[in-house]
């Protein structure tokens, strides 16, 4: 080669924990862009509804809830209307729910991808998170229409949303890459996964308020990232409470835990994917 | 020259199943169930850990070492499960060796498939975003080749209707013209084009005759080997993960067929199996080149001899031999019958009956005898053995047309003669 310049490559067994290339994900940002393109593209295809289902789905959900929990079961919903509280709620926990769903199967069911061509395996559980945005937006915009039918008006704190997306985007990103690493090998997950959402939806306070957990048990409840996010939701657009900052921290740091581990174990997991796909 | 890419002591291996045992009493087997999951997911983790039992590791590719230098066009041949397509996906980073080198000087990319990562949904123009940027384009690179490519694939018409509705010819010519605009420094190219029509297959590698022409190193592998023989400088032989000769393409290509060509040139029977009845037996049959060498290497400026060795109780018969010779398509090419000749009657012992096909007559390709038929009085047929020998033509050597040696259709027939002549001027302009 006369041209110094050329690019060396050296492929080689890796060994123990990598970090992530954010470069060679920066490189290949285009194909991110048309995977999330695709992701939404194929999903709506030849549907009547189209993207309504966007909002269909998290809308019908509460109003079960609301007729189940609300009104059957007389949950307190700390003062708000129960159907916009559940759906505050019912915002960033479909984004959770749909992302880890669609991140953990990302890899499994882009199989054929993975062992015919070398891309960032990364940016599969990634264009899920962000696929799913468009959905978490198209019902952000319900959730105002519902904030005027019924009258409220958010408070300033509104101003933190990014804050509470960002956690919950690394909170559902990172243990998506978790749950599609082990999915590769292990099949269960797949199986496993409806489940999981399903108990987690419980665990987290969709249907009820945080302000029914007994005070003692309130720290280990938080430790579930979106204890906060969910919280935070209600506070800043019901101000049914004040702006849980101690669930917020808490739910923060793990959340950052979680995301860092996923990236590395990812990493770890990525160079066998081709072979056991 | 310098090497653009080098390998040394390359191996991979992977873990192979292993037969489970099966219990043969109902507790046993309730027994065995319930402890599935447990043995579920020891193999389940021994998938990724290779050190724990030696026995069943299987080696795809063991200590190969390579080198290839810049411009270099290198096929690279072997059987299916020699290890060739391993090869391939170490290089392209699917995945990863399990020891041993690779250093790789320049962008390379790889083609293992036409149309990764087509969604069947989107439209025709939207794929060929969607698998530029697979193959490591970028949006930018994309929309300057657009019209190019849109153009290459020859289903402009369509580019804006979901693919699904496209037929598989016409996935297979977007995603080879999305593929052919690659500007790799390093091309890798596995099978494919054993897909797509013939007519598209040559404008294909015309278009990597280019992409080699420009300084370009290729690494490809097919099963092909005129294709193999036209395009490659070089070539190496993959046997079971090791790597057994490299050298020339045409030696290389010969050295291949010699050794590993799995056609049939000689089916044989023992006496009391032979096909046939108490009177009239097939012991033998065998084509072969009609040279010394008795090499199962057919090159289609070779004479094809037919040999046919039977025997016959009763002496004084009228017997003919007939054959049924058809392509790799099936198609009926020829039928060759001593019944139409005057010859001697038969009987009484072995008889050997032989017919040679002339030279120059047929086309490259594989050609197989599906019947060959016992006749008694020219009528009626004593033993009829279905799909027996087979061979394989080659294109002579030297003999090349360019790089689109593949000549069509059946017949080769190099002694047509044709007169051209002017008949008139056009007087119009």
């Amino acid at each position: 080669m006369n041209t110094p310049a050329t690019k060396i490559q050296v492929i080689e067994p890796s060994k123990g924990w990598q970090l992530i290339d954010w470069r060679e994900l920066i490189r290949y940002q285009d194909l991110l862009y048309y995977m999330v393109v695709r992701g939404i593209k194929a999903r709506y295809a030849q549907s009547i509804l189209g993207i309504s289902w966007a909002i269909i789905q998290p809308l019908f959900t509460t109003l079960i809830f609301t007729i189940v929990f609300g009104n059957v079961a007389q949950i307190s919903s700390d003062g708000a209307p129960y159907l916009i509280f559940s759906f505050a709620a019912m915002l960033p926990w479909s984004y959770f729910s749909n992302t880890l769903t669609e991140a953990a199967n990302s890899l499994v069911s882009n199989s054929n991808m993975i062992t015919k061509v070398y891309f960032p395996r990364l940016i599969l559980p990634i264009s899920a998170a962000f696929a799913k945005l468009l959905d978490f937006a198209i019902a952000f915009l319900l959730l105002i229409a519902l904030l005027f039918y019924f009258g409220l008006t958010p408070s300033w704190e509104v101003v933190f949303l990014p804050i509470l997306m960002i956690i919950m985007i690394m909170f559902s990103l990172g243990l998506g890459m978790i749950l599609s690493a082990m999915a590769v090998q292990y099949r269960d997950v797949k199986h496993a996964i409806g489940f999981l959402v399903q108990i987690l939806l419980y665990a987290a306070p969709v249907v009820y308020a945080s302000s029914s957990i007994p005070v003692k048990y309130q720290f280990w409840y938080s430790l579930n990232p979106m204890v906060g996010v969910i919280e935070g939701f209600r506070s800043m657009f019901l101000s049914t409470q004040p702006m849980p900052w101690d669930w917020i921290l808490t739910g923060g740091v793990i959340s950052v835990i979680i995301f860092v581990f996923g990236a590395f174990y990812f990493k770890r997991m990525e160079k066998i994917f081709a072979d056991v796909a | 020259m310098t090497s653009v890419i080098k390998v040394e002591n390359l191996s991979k291996r992977y873990r192979l199943g292993k037969r489970e045992v099966k219990k043969d009493t109902l507790f046993g087997q309730i027994g065995y169930i319930m402890g599935a999951p447990v043995r579920n997911f020891k193999t389940l983790m021994s998938l990724t850990n290779l050190e724990s039992e030696k026995d069943s590791v299987f080696w795809a590719l063991n200590d190969i070492n390579f080198e290839v230098e810049q411009g270099d066009v290198l096929g690279i041949i072997g059987h299916n499960g020699a290890g060739k397509s391993t090869l391939l996906k170490i290089l392209s980073r699917i995945t990863e060796p399990s020891s041993g080198k690779i250093t790789i000087q320049g962008r390379i990319a790889a083609l293992l498939e036409v149309g990764t990562g087509f969604h069947k949904e989107l439209t025709g123009r939207e794929n060929i975003y969607m698998n530029g940027t697979i193959l490591g384009m970028t949006r930018r690179e994309i929309d300057s080749k657009l019209d190019e490519i849109i153009d290459f694939s020859g289903v402009e018409q369509h580019i804006d209707t979901p693919v699904k509705f496209y037929s598989s010819g016409m996935n297979v010519r977007l995603g080879f013209s999305v593929a052919a605009h690659l500007e790799p420094e390093i091309l890798v190219i596995d099978e494919v084009l054993a897909v797509g029509d013939a007519e598209f297959q040559k404008k294909c590698l015309g278009k990597m005759q280019d992409v080699s022409g420009h300084g370009r190193t290729v690494l490809f592998v097919s099963h092909n080997m005129e294709a193999l023989q036209n395009l490659c400088t070089s070539a190496i032989i993959l046997k079971h993960g090791h790597l057994v000769a490299q050298g020339q393409t045409h030696d290389m290509v010969h050295e291949y067929l010699k050794n590993y060509l799995s056609s049939n040139n000689r089916i044989s029977w023992e006496f009391e199996k032979a096909p046939g009845n108490e009177d009239y037996k097939f012991l033998e049959a065998t084509v072969t080149n009609g040279k010394q060498d008795n090499s199962k290497v057919f090159y289609t400026s070779d004479e094809i001899h037919f040999k046919l060795t039977a025997w016959i109780k009763k002496p004084g018969q009228q017997i003919d031999l007939t054959y049924h010779l058809v392509d790799e398509m099936g198609t009926l090419v020829y039928v060759g019958s001593s019944a139409f000749i005057e010859h001697e009657k038969l009987g009484g012992g072995f008889v050997e009956m032989h017919s040679v096909f002339p030279r120059n007559v047929l086309n490259e390709g594989t050609y197989s005898v599906s019947r060959l038929l016992l006749v008694l009085n020219k009528g009626h047929a004593l033993i009829d053995v279905k799909d027996s020998i087979s061979f394989d033509l080659l294109p002579a050597p030297n003999g090349l047309l360019g790089w689109m040696g593949n000549k069509e259709g059946v017949l080769k027939l190099s002694n047509v003669s044709w007169e051209i002549n002017q008949t008139q001027n056009d007087t119009r302009n």
